[in-house]
């Protein structure tokens, strides 16, 4: 056991603060150093020709945004919408008194967060082929929706338990008290108040279906069909340049940087409340 | 005919036993307060009165219904008895006259128009006639306890249940609270109220039942009970209440 202060003391000259100046002086100069390095060794005119090139990234237009963005956001929404309704009702059943309800509940939910979503992908382009007689409505549409919609059904199932828990007790008391059915006072009371908890993380799961949506392309879309990753691939291919491939991560960031700073503002809102 | 009455009611939280055999009844028209030391089952036996808690045995009749019947429809029968929490429990994403409104129109099926003539009817009754579009956030505690009483009066209860209505309030806005319960009494509400406001039981409670330990200790009128209790655990929790600085430490 060392006695508190007496070894500094005895060893350093400096201040802390003194000290603590000096680190920090050191770490700017090392990252100035890496900077001009980088910019020094980079081959900046085959970058420019590579990643910058404006007549590739101009042949990509419009159908960048009237094709490609375009379906990306039908496939994010779509998708969404699944989830949120399947993930709501797997909540209900997870906090339901019978128990089978829970049962399933929990196992789905364990069972597609556990699975990368690219398998779940590969699995339903199997459908077809298990089941002849298959038919999903929509095409490429509606089972990119069905996709995205299981896999982010069991995440936003447990965003809305946790935020139906977080609804008073007393709320659902009163509203009992009242003559309400429970799931006449869930409906109309309680799930009001926990989406209100839950926007927020809903936000987040938004902006990560958005670039999950991107695996769609393992479901064989035509051109018509086609989102912004394989766009940019199939673009770059074409062209034989990275370029598009910069076009659309742009292009995802255009939407996901907005939508991350709506879920901050709308948590803020909530704090504030 | 009476409004409540209780038969031997029991109700354990695992192996803790809270109301061990309550009996009475409550009869129309009248107001009851049941007073005690915290602890004492009091809230319990209220919230078995409308089976926010489910009696481990014993039977509740309100309104000539049997709740306790496994087979009773509890959702019609709590629409005959209104509740008033300690903390409000307003819907805090609804607006004063929302809260009113509500309940009368997913759970009696008025329509809008009629829901909330009745609401501004029962605001205006609990004196809060021009804050019916505050959100409960921009109302003070003895407000949003009036708001409750108006969504609570709203369903034309037979009984009204009131569990500690004024305990979570600042003391300046009790009376306001205090006043309307007064006023549904002298209407001739049937009430049956846990309170800790021994003037208000004195003054408006027909009769007063004394709660320690789960069971009834003793009950009869206000002038009897609070005034010229009989019993010495009686005695000793009015002295903790009505004097609360002169407490003797030793005992209890």
């Amino acid at each position: 056991m060392t006695v508190p202060g007496a070894e500094p003391a005895a060893r350093a000259r400096l201040s802390p603060r003194e000290r603590q100046r000096i680190s920090r002086g050191v770490q700017y100069a090392i990252l100035v150093a890496a900077i001009v390095a980088l910019a020094l060794l980079a081959d900046w005119p085959a970058i420019r020709q590579a990643f910058l090139n404006a007549e590739v990234a101009a042949e990509g237009l419009p159908e960048l945004f009237t094709v490609a963005l375009k379906n990306t956001v039908i496939y994010t929404f779509t998708g969404f919408a699944l989830g949120f309704a399947l993930g709501l009702l797997l909540a209900l059943m997870r906090l339901s008194p019978v128990a089978p309800y829970r049962w399933i509940a929990a196992v789905y939910v364990e069972v597609f967060r556990g699975l990368p979503a690219l398998v779940i992908f590969l699995m339903i382009s199997a459908l077809p082929l298990a089941f002849p007689s298959f038919w999903l409505p929509g095409g490429v549409y509606g089972m990119a929706a069905l996709g995205l919609g299981l896999v982010s059904a069991s995440y936003m199932a447990e965003t809305f338990r946790a935020g139906i828990q977080a609804v008073p007790k007393g709320q659902m008391e009163a509203a009992r008290s009242l003559g309400m059915p429970y799931m006449r006072a869930m409906i109309s009371i309680v799930i009001p108040q926990a989406i209100r908890i839950v926007i927020p993380p809903l936000t987040n799961e938004l902006v990560l279906l958005f670039k999950d949506s991107s695996l769609v392309l393992f479901l064989g879309v035509t051109a018509g069909q086609v989102e912004l990753a394989k766009f940019g691939n199939d673009q770059s291919s074409t062209f034989a340049s990275p370029t598009p491939i910069l076009v659309s991560g742009i292009t995802y960031l255009i939407i996901t940087i907005p939508l991350g700073y709506l879920a901050r503002r709308l948590e803020a809102r909530r704090d504030g409340r | 005919m009476s409004d409540v009455e209780i038969r031997d009611l029991h109700k354990c939280f695992g192996k803790l036993e809270v109301l061990r055999g309550i009996d009475f009844t409550v009869e129309s028209g009248q107001v009851v307060c049941v007073i005690g030391p915290s602890g004492s089952g009091k809230s319990t036996l209220l919230r078995c009165v409308n089976l926010l808690e489910r009696p481990t045995s014993g039977k509740v009749f309100v309104d000539g219904v049997e709740l306790t019947d496994p087979d009773v429809d509890i959702d019609a029968a709590r629409r005959r008895v209104g509740m008033v929490f300690q903390q409000f429990n307003l819907f805090p994403h609804l607006t004063a006259l929302r809260n009113v409104t509500i309940a009368q129109e997913r759970v009696l099926r008025r329509s809008r128009a009629e829901a909330e003539s009745v609401a501004r009817t029962d605001l205006a009754r609990v004196g809060l006639a021009d804050k019916a579009d505050a959100y409960p956030a921009q109302l003070s505690g003895g407000q949003q306890q009036r708001v409750a009483i108006a969504r609570a009066l709203a369903m034309n209860p037979a009984l009204m249940l009131f569990d500690e209505p004024t305990s979570a309030l600042d003391p300046e806005l009790v009376g306001d609270v205090l006043t309307v319960m007064r006023q549904l009494a002298e209407e001739g509400m049937t009430m049956l109220v846990v309170t800790h406001e021994m003037a208000f039981a004195r003054e408006v409670a027909d009769r007063v039942v004394f709660m320690d330990g789960g069971t009834i200790v003793e009950e009869g009128p206000p002038g009897q009970v609070i005034g010229a209790p009989r019993h010495e655990r009686t005695r000793t929790f009015l002295r903790r209440v009505l004097n609360p600085t002169h407490v003797d430490t030793d005992g209890a």
